[in-house]
């Protein structure tokens, strides 16, 4: 009898039977390696009560792409997990922090290499760690701490999450996943620390094979759905990112210096 | 009393950059640092898993699958390599960055320092900077000395919720550049233009000024 194929006709398939109450872990570090698609696509499923996992929560502005803020706004979300849950300049302003301020989304703030170590954990079947990270801090108040060699570290727990939404540039039709450039960043963690991976895919499929075994970043075992991302309009392929208005620079030294190698 | 403007201080502080080190730039006025032209091989590493990255690429050049910790497009330099986030901390964690340069709220002498959490808001951005304040070899920040309404940011105590305790090695501001020596900032250097007094007046902690105060120099 032959396997179930793994790869998806539509994102709305993908996402169809996701629960309310999942726990979905989002990759992405800026705009590299976050799935669009998949998050549009839960736009319009719809699941209620979701504890969000992910760096950042995104942007403001309106026509901004799709992200975990318009998850909070379209009242999907019960708690936010991530490095970022207010913004770091007083003056901007996020989508969370209305929702969390009424008491609508409860939101965890997390460092941003223990949340990545956590999920490395949950997907390496280690419950716990001690990290030096946040030690002294408010976010280690009341919490367990231990001393190793001298020095005090904080105890912080694996993250597993039920769904892991990820992209990815090259997919095998087994699920072996190919990532390029910074589009890797939390993608291959998640992919770990869940029970059931979907993937959205940049390249057309590949054979089982065309991916040297040695090449490829997360193995077939992590991946269970994956959809081809269409062309655009249809499908969403971030460009340059949006940058903020940048502080006051002399235009003379405005590029980097070119390295000399 | 202005003193420096935001990439003269950036290079200042670049120029401590020595040859071999592997650097983490925080956003914002420290990413200006990989601008100074300094004659050292700086490897520089992001949170992202990005070792080895370029100068930022103009609009069109770009690779929309690369950027370094502020989300800009950057390149990359040859050697260079990618790692995964839990990799990339890990490279944090052990203590392999030489030193983090991070733009912060505020500083005290006794090597604190907060820039995660405004006053008043609920919750906060940390992103990597506490892991990189806590394990960094070291931990170098800039910032304006005063507030907009020209309240002290260089304090005997932190105001604010701390990023880590004690690890603040080196303190740039437009006024000069500054060691916390424990109980008071050490002014290392002055920004042109800008009197002992002045600083002092600016500064919600003891300077020690040396004898033989330099000032700053002007790339």
């Amino acid at each position: 009898m032959a396997k179930r194929s793994k790869v998806f006709e539509s994102f709305a398939d993908a996402v169809a039977d996701i629960p309310d109450g999942a726990s979905i872990a989002f990759g992405g570090f800026a705009y590299p390696g976050v799935p669009f698609n998949l998050i549009a696509a839960l736009l319009k499923q719809g699941a209620k009560g979701l504890t969000c996992i992910t760096n950042g929560t995104g942007g403001s502005a309106p026509d901004r792409m799709p992200d975990i803020g318009m998850l909070v706004q379209n009242d999907q979300v019960a708690k936010v997990v991530a490095s970022f849950t207010a913004p770091t300049r007083a003056s901007d302003r996020i989508p969370l922090t209305q929702y969390v301020a009424e008491g609508k989304v409860v939101a965890e703030l997390v460092p941003q290499g223990t949340l990545a170590e956590r999920l490395r954990a949950a997907g390496c079947g280690i419950p716990a760690f001690y990290t030096p990270t946040a030690v002294g801090t408010e976010l280690a108040a009341g919490r367990e701490t231990r001393v190793f060699g001298g020095r005090e570290y904080l105890l912080e727990e694996a993250l597993p999450v039920d769904v892991a939404f990820i992209r990815a540039w090259k997919a095998d039709t087994a699920g072996n996943l190919l990532f390029r450039r910074s589009q890797r960043n939390f993608n291959p963690l998640m992919a770990m620390a869940a029970k059931m991976t979907i993937v959205e895919v940049e390249e057309d499929f590949l054979e089982p094979g065309a991916i040297d075994p040695d090449d490829v970043h997360t193995a077939s075992i992590f991946v269970h759905r994956m959809v081809k991302i269409p062309a655009a309009p249809e499908g969403l392929w971030p460009g340059r990112r949006p940058e903020r208005a940048p502080a006051k620079e002399n235009p003379e030294r405005a590029a980097p210096k070119e390295k000399q190698s | 009393m202005s003193g420096l403007e935001r990439q003269q201080i950036a290079d200042r502080v670049a120029q401590e950059f020595q040859d071999g080190w592997i650097v983490n730039l925080g956003v914002g006025m420290p990413t200006m640092c990989s601008n100074t032209p300094i004659d050292a091989d700086i490897l520089y590493h992001a949170e992202n898993g990005v070792i080895g990255y370029g100068p930022v690429l103009p609009a069109g050049q770009e690779d929309v699958h690369l950027v370094n910790a502020g989300g800009q497009n950057v390149s990359l330099n040859p050697g260079a390599a990618i790692v995964h986030h839990a990799d990339s901390f890990g490279i944090i964690r052990s203590g392999r960055i030489d030193v983090t340069v991070l733009g912060i709220y505020e500083v005290a002498c006794n090597g604190d320092f907060a820039n995660w959490k405004v006053a008043g808001a609920n919750g906060g951005g940390i992103g990597g900077a506490m892991d990189l304040a806590a394990c960094a070899k070291q931990v170098f920040v800039i910032l304006e000395h005063t507030t907009r309404d020209g309240s002290p940011r260089l304090l005997r105590e932190c105001a604010l919720p701390v990023t880590a305790r004690g690890v603040v090695s080196l303190v740039a501001t437009n006024l000069g550049l500054f060691k916390p020596l424990g109980d008071r900032f050490l002014l290392r250097e002055i920004a042109p233009g800008v009197t002992v007094d002045q600083v002092r007046a600016a500064t919600g902690a003891p300077v020690e000024v040396p004898a033989d105060l330099k000032v700053i120099k002007i790339l």
